[in-house]
């Protein structure tokens, strides 16, 4: 029974290269000498050292833990000594470097102590379930690395009825998960039900393209005869960016996840197939998420294939390991073609969120971009029905507000309407440089309203001590006249609440003011990266600006 | 090791080009000129010549003047395809100074003194149409009679020297060759209260099977042509089939109204610059509308009023007209006809 399928308007049908690294079976890669775990490798707070210089690890022992509700923990991959913790190069689109720890392996990769749950995993309760994904560092690992636990906690106001597994990797030359489908169809299937049983689910479906066959064949003989009455292998068509969370959901649902809300406001969790092997490995083998498939492709490879890595190899050691042509090496992307990042060097290390890296030989799109011609390509490729060419226009004339009326934020960034450019223009790039620019602004006015509420809060003050003062006289003017014999009505008391309505004025216009940018709810996991760092850097600057010293000072 | 090249993504580029857009609309252009060729003679091929050196010729002039690179510009095809549609839409037998200044003026002042490529607001073939039409209308209505195919009277040559020197095959009178188009014949005529029926009967060299005699096979493969190119994803069939239906469902009401004063959908549909406007001129996608449903009524506009010009305007043929009215209606109908964003206003 073919299952109905809907779709979601756009789209492009890419080459997909995706036989080159499907030719040998998923390896182990080689364990580095040195690993280098970066302490943020998820969206959300990083992660805080519990290991100091010169510690013995052993592999799968904690060495970062998540101090924050968004945030992950991190394990040693192997067994080693703790060497440095530092900044090091990481895979990041701004090049710069972060914290890490550096292990240096001793070769023997031993375990620490799994503490595997004995029984049936439903013997635990949702939040015990969680518990145990959290403490295993578990983030989405289709490429955003979101905090898993987080998205298996619908809360109790919200009603799941379906879990979607996300098992098409929609983007060219990316097979991890083509890989790990037929090879751990089981675990996933096992993984998936664990997540059922944490969000009380009814039925799940797992989307796979349909140039995954042994994927989809695997995976159904993986299901036991209860299991496929509620779990529901579906096979949809391969068309590019259909692997997007959205994209996915509307294809098998038909629901459309509201433009800055989750899945969950239509009732669906969606989780990468990966993910749903880490849980079974977490549950079942407690067993912490510290190594992935990944892709190792692109023409300057010289044995394109799939290694599982441990996070934390460099990916020069990868590059070693799969022949890569470094003489002929033009561009380094981690991730897919359409989506992946540029990367500035290859010392830095493979973390949860690397599921492929591309390296090319010529950069493509040379030529230089031509005026657009407004042919409207872009919009008929855009998957969120946006129009680029506008974005394009008014992102490039700097006019930010008509950029984000033309729902600048809804943009997922898939590349489609660059890659059928026919003017060259780098699309995307400009709305990445417009959302940069439009949430700088909106620092800058946070900023200016800190500034003017101290001010108008010192203002407040030099009143409060006046009027106190005032107070005090009349009080003991009063004490005195009674003193005396009489005393009349003050109008203290009016005063005072004249000061209070005006305070509450000012603070309901400065309410008024604030400017929330759009539609932000879309981020990428740079950009969400990016806002988080935002809001710590404005708190310790209020923070900062609080104690008394500095509070007459203020940058200018 | 460090790379210096850190560009965004996507990393990946389909292999399209402007150059390629332009190159395939003139490749599409090929069966409707060769057609023109077969019925009306080779003077419509030395009009395009002298259009295409023009175009090229103020391109580079512009170019200089505005201090952009030259290659990149006329390399991408662009001056060539407006050049072609201007001179498709001229008499084949024309002076070259008329080609000269429409084309002139189509890339001069419709095209760069709006910016250039993508910039211009009008549909710079049908501005120096409009010129040539508001300063020269005599030059520009008169049309040589079809011939059976391969048998028309005037030779490469015969056309080349008229439009350099003005002189024509043994002394013959420019008045005796040339003579108005079906569509004009039948504007004129109506106006002189004759019937449609009495028209077509009156001279049956103009008039073909359906439509215009010669025309119809012309427009039928500029049809060809651009059906082409919608299959090719060149053009969208949103403006061509807005257009032609509108000019139908016009053209069907009236006629069924009363045939003797209004001619048939067809007559309307394969006698003038219909099909041409529809597929190649109006699809421009500079000038016109860029939405899906934008297209649709940017295209339904053009086919209403090609009608309404025809039939009660001061022109036998409203295309041009048509086209640069709603180039001015482009901004408005854009902005309104915006598509809903994946996951907004759900109902």
């Amino acid at each position: 029974m073919a299952a109905r399928l809907w779709h979601f308007k756009g789209g492009l049908h890419l080459p997909d290269h995706n036989a080159m690294s499907m030719a040998m079976p998923v390896r182990e890669a080689n364990i580095p000498r040195h690993l280098v775990l970066p302490l943020q490798q998820h969206i959300g707070n990083r992660a805080e050292p519990v290991v100091d210089v010169g510690d013995q690890v052993l592999k799968g022992q904690l060495i970062a833990r998540a101090e924050e509700y968004v945030s992950a923990p991190v394990h040693a991959s192997s067994s080693g000594t703790v060497i440095a913790i530092e900044e090091r190069p990481v895979p990041h689109p701004s090049g710069q470097a972060a914290p890490c720890i550096v292990i240096e392996t001793d070769g023997a990769d031993a375990w620490c102590e799994r503490e595997a749950h004995r029984g049936h995993y439903s013997d635990l309760d949702p939040s015990a379930l969680r518990n145990i994904i959290r403490k295993a560092g578990i983030v989405g690992l289709g490429g955003a690395g979101f905090p898993s636990f987080i998205k298996l906690n619908p809360g109790p106001a919200r009603e799941i009825d379906t879990l979607i597994l996300n098992g098409s990797e929609c983007e060219p030359y990316i097979t991890c998960d083509a890989m790990l489908m037929p090879e751990r169809a089981r675990e996933i299937v096992e993984g998936l039900l664990i997540m059922r049983h944490a969000v009380h689910a009814r039925h799940c479906k797992i989307g796979v393209e349909d140039n995954k066959p042994e994927a989809i064949s695997a995976l159904r003989e993986a299901l036991g005869n209860e299991e496929a009455g509620f779990i529901e292998i579906v096979e949809i068509p391969t068309l590019y960016p259909v692997g997007g969370e959205k994209q996915l959901i509307k294809v098998l649902t038909g629901r459309e996840v509201p433009s800055n809300g989750l899945p969950l406001d239509v009732g669906i969790v969606c989780h990468n197939v990966g993910t749903a092997a880490a849980v079974q490995r977490a549950v079942v083998h407690g067993e912490p998420l510290i190594s992935r498939n990944v892709t190792i492709t692109g023409d300057a490879v010289g044995r394109p294939t799939n290694l599982n890595v441990r996070f934390g190899t460099p990916i020069s050691e990868l590059l070693a390991q799969c022949e890569v042509d470094t003489e002929g090496l033009q561009r380094l992307v981690m991730g897919g073609p359409m989506m992946g990042i540029a990367l500035h060097d290859d010392a830095a290390p493979v973390i949860k969120t690397t599921h492929c890296i591309l390296a090319t030989r010529k950069a493509p799109g040379a030529a230089g971009a031509m005026p657009c011609i407004r042919c409207g390509q872009c919009a008929e490729v855009c998957p969120v029905r946006l129009l680029p060419q506008q974005m394009y226009w008014y992102a490039k004339a700097r006019e930010f507000d008509k950029v984000q009326d033309y729902n600048l934020f809804d943009c997922i960034e898939c590349g489609c309407c660059s890659y059928v450019c026919p003017a060259h223009i780098p699309l995307v790039q400009y709305y990445r440089y417009a959302k940069t620019e439009i949430w700088a602004k909106e620092k800058e006015k946070q900023k200016a309203d800190a500034a003017r509420e101290r001010h108008e809060f010192h203002q407040y003050r030099q009143e409060r001590e006046k009027q106190e003062k005032e107070e005090r006289h009349r009080k003991k003017r009063e004490q005195l006249k009674k003193a005396r014999g009489e005393g009349g009505e003050s109008k203290a008391d009016a005063k005072q609440a004249a000061i209070e309505a005006a305070t509450q004025r000012v603070k309901a216009k400065r309410s008024q003011q604030q400017v929330t940018p759009k539609n932000t709810d879309n981020h990428t996991d740079e950009q969400k990266r990016a806002i988080t760092e935002a809001h710590e850097r404005r708190a310790r600057i209020r923070e900062a600006k609080d104690t008394p010293e500095s509070s007459s000072e203020e940058p200018k | 090791m460090k790379f210096e090249q850190v560009p965004s993504s996507p990393h990946l580029a389909g292999a399209t080009s402007i150059t390629r857009v332009m190159l395939t609309v003139v490749a599409a252009l090929v069966p409707g000129i060769a057609a023109w060729v077969l019925f009306f003679g080779a003077g419509v091929v030395v009009n395009l010549v002298i259009a295409v050196l023009t175009a090229l010729a103020a391109e580079t002039l512009m170019l200089r003047m505005r201090g952009r690179p030259l290659l990149p510009f006329l390399s991408d095809g662009s001056a060539v395809v407006t050049a072609m549609l201007l001179a498709l839409a001229l008499p084949p037998l024309a002076p070259w100074w008329l080609v000269f200044l429409g084309t002139a003026f189509a890339m001069v002042v419709a095209k760069h003194l709006y910016g250039g490529l993508g910039y211009n607001p009008f549909n710079p073939a049908m501005a120096g149409y409009a010129m040539l039409l508001i300063a020269f209308p005599l030059e520009m209505t008169a049309w040589l009679p079809p011939a059976a195919p391969g048998d028309a009277d005037l030779t490469v040559a015969d056309h080349l020297r008229y439009a350099f020197t003005g002189a024509l095959p043994g002394g013959a009178s420019w008045d005796a060759l040339t003579m108005a188009t079906p569509l004009d014949t039948v504007k004129t005529e109506l106006g002189a209260f004759q019937t449609v029926g009495e028209i077509t009967a009156a001279s049956p060299h103009l008039f073909g099977s359906f439509a215009g005699a010669g025309w119809e096979w012309v427009n039928l493969m500029f049809l060809a042509g651009g059906l082409w190119l919608i299959y090719k994803r060149v053009i969208t069939w949103h403006i061509p089939v807005a257009f032609l239906g509108a000019l139908t469902l016009m053209a069907t009401l009236f006629y069924l109204g009363d045939p003797g004063r209004f001619p048939s959908p067809l007559f309307h549909l394969f006698s003038g610059a219909a099909i041409l406007g529809a597929f190649f001129i109006a699809t421009d996608p500079v000038s016109g509308a860029t939405t899906l449903r934008g297209r649709l009524i940017f295209g339904a506009g053009i086919g209403v009023l090609v009608y309404l010009i025809r039939t009660w305007g001061g022109y036998p043929d409203g295309v041009a007209f048509a086209v640069l009215l709603m180039n001015t209606a482009v901004p408005t109908i854009d902005y309104y006809t915006q598509p809903r964003v994946f996951g907004q206003n759900n109902e």
